[in-house]
């Protein structure tokens, strides 16, 4: 790119060029603009406002670290960080377990492929909002379908509540995140089995190698960027969770199911604790920002292969 | 002997393989068609547990009728997500070409700079700055507009097209537009005539993914629209099934989300190709 623009350079006149080179900032101009002032703007005013106490309505007061200092002793944001990293783990290892046998099954072109990979995915063009209403119907013990359907036949004594209690309000989550994600997760995972050169493959094959040995020694190594980007993608979606636990929820039972995310909503939008919402919003960007570096990293380029 | 044991075992592979398969397409699409087949139930039907999921009292649209009596009305809500998905998808499209090809076409200052300007907000959570885009809104007197909510939707789209766009305008050969140069063409007939139908690929796969980030979005959507009259679907659903406009009714609730998930699952079937690109642009890069 640069060889050809130094090599076309000496046509016109120096001025010239560099004033058509210019233009190139108007192009771009709406979208720094935009990126400016509904992004850059909102993280510095996020950074400043955690330093102060900022009601709704009336003056906001600079406060220095007492929002911070106020984190340290919030047991109820702890509480919801631990719930939200306790299901980052499982959701992910679910969604893997599903989703890694699923790309293995549709990644060679056979008959009818095509359409299984179809009807794998077709969950994850749904919105989580829609997903989460569609399951909290599916889940309601009265007018729902799985209570109703154990009970009628048999398997249970009368019709269970799923979401009263932990256990079964937050398996019934899994299951549905799980149902709605693992498609997007298949279809990753594929690229990164079919970017495998079959020869080598073969080769281990004609080699004696069985098919334990080849996933473990060829296989994962050779997929590391895609199911790093695949981890990635799934820890930070799950990190950052909230509609579902909102909407088939409420964040219960007895607020067991509060995520970070729906945490910092209650107190910058129920509570009106602006200041303070910022502040953990604060917490939350760095851990999302240090994963994003551990991502860099992990994505990186292997040594000596390009 | 030996040919008719190899036979069998195909034919036992594929038999395996296609139960499995069968069996797995129906987990998967089963929650979806049971929704939409438990929509045509009557009201009073759609109550009870959906054990057949079909209609057995007679097929019937009124729990579609019974949804525009909430609120403002489904037909307000879904007018209010059309509006929005539209709308993102236009300036989303417009603002990343734009900016997919100055990015790949002219040297400026500060050009590197703004890419990856552009490109880091995609580390920075955006459920973390939501309270400051309220303030920011406020200011610009957008505060509960539809367009306030699309600025933000085109915003949390750029970073993924116009990084798209970019890597479609680099793989247009120079030589194109050299030739169109020299017959004459300025830089923005360039842009539409000459180079526009060459990244038409890049440009729809955008185009599919902005409208169904702005279609499906519910936590900003929840945040920044605080008017009954500009909920958007998932919110105005929300609303419904939480019990806001009275008792529960199930079946308006799988009338609604049968309009939320319809129009994605179409767009989907018929795009695929630029679905799967988008997905594979992203996982490959």
């Amino acid at each position: 790119m640069t060889a050809i623009t130094a090599a076309s350079a000496p046509v016109r006149s120096r001025a010239g060029v560099s004033r058509r080179q210019w233009v190139g900032l108007l192009y771009v101009l709406p979208a720094v603009a935009l990126v400016t002032v509904f992004f850059v703007i909102p993280l510095g005013m996020t950074a400043w406002m955690s330093l102060n106490n900022w009601p709704l309505m009336g003056e906001h007061s600079f406060v220095g670290l007492d929002n911070y200092i106020a984190i340290l002793h919030d047991t109820r944001f702890w509480n919801a960080l631990k719930f939200t990293f306790y299901y980052t783990v499982i959701v992910t290892i679910a969604i893997f377990a599903v989703a890694f046998p699923l790309a293995i099954f549709i990644e060679k072109p056979r008959p009818l492929t095509n359409l299984y990979r179809t009807a794998f995915f077709m969950p994850a063009v749904v919105g989580f909002a829609s997903a989460s209403l569609l399951w909290s119907w599916l889940l309601n013990v009265d007018s729902g379908l799985f209570s109703p359907a154990a009970y009628d036949i048999g398997l249970t004594e009368k019709k269970v509540n799923l979401l009263a209690t932990f256990q079964p309000a937050f398996w019934s989550i899994i299951a549905m995140v799980v149902w709605k994600v693992a498609g997007f997760t298949m279809i990753i995972l594929m690229t990164g089995l079919q970017s495998i050169p079959q020869d080598l493959q073969e080769a281990a094959v004609i080699d004696g190698a069985g098919p334990f040995a080849r996933f473990r020694a060829i296989t994962l190594p050779l997929m590391r960027r895609t199911l790093a980007l695949a981890l990635i993608l799934s820890v930070a979606g799950s990190i950052l969770a909230f509609d579902q636990f909102y909407i088939i929820l409420r964040g219960g039972p007895r607020n067991q199911t509060l995520t970070a995310v729906y945490w910092i909503f209650n107190q910058s939008f129920v509570s009106f604790k602006l200041g303070y919402g910022a502040a953990l919003s604060m917490v939350l960007l760095v851990i999302l920002v240090a994963l994003s570096l551990v991502q860099l990293w992990l994505l990186r380029k292997p040594e000596g292969l390009d | 002997m030996a040919e008719a044991m190899s036979q069998n075992r195909k034919a036992a592979f594929s038999l395996a393989r296609h139960s499995t398969g069968m069996i797995a397409s129906v987990l998967f699409l089963a929650p979806i068609v049971w929704t939409v087949l438990s929509t045509f139930k009557p009201a009073q039907e759609a109550r009870q547990p959906p054990l057949p999921p079909w209609p057995t009292t007679g097929f019937s649209v009124e729990n579609y009728q019974t949804l525009n009596t909430f609120g403002d009305g489904l037909w307000a809500s879904a007018q209010n997500s059309i509006y929005v998905s539209v709308m993102t998808v236009l300036l989303s499209v417009l603002v990343s070409v734009l900016a997919g090809y100055g990015f790949s076409r002219f040297r400026f200052p500060f050009r590197d700079f703004f890419f990856v300007l552009i490109l880091s907000t995609i580390m920075i959570p955006f459920q973390s700055i939501l309270t400051p885009i309220f303030l920011v809104l406020t200011k610009l007197g957008l505060h509960n507009t539809l367009t306030g909510l699309v600025c933000v939707y085109v915003t949390l789209q750029l970073p993924f097209s116009i990084f798209m766009m970019r890597n479609a305008f680099d793989a247009v050969p120079r030589e194109i537009e050299e030739a169109a140069r020299m017959d004459g063409a300025n830089n923005v007939t360039m842009l539409i005539k000459v180079m526009l139908p060459l990244v038409w690929p890049g440009v729809v796969t955008i185009a599919l993914f902005a409208f169904l980030g702005a279609w499906n979005e519910f936590l900003a959507a929840l945040v920044l629209m605080t008017d009954q009259s500009k909920f958007t679907l998932p919110v105005m659903m929300t609303a419904l099934q939480s019990g806001r406009f009275g008792a529960i009714d199930w079946g308006a609730v799988q009338a609604g989300v049968t309009v939320m998930m319809v129009p994605c699952l179409i767009l989907f079937l018929a795009l695929q190709r630029f679905y799967i690109r988008g997905l594979m642009a992203g996982a490959v890069k």
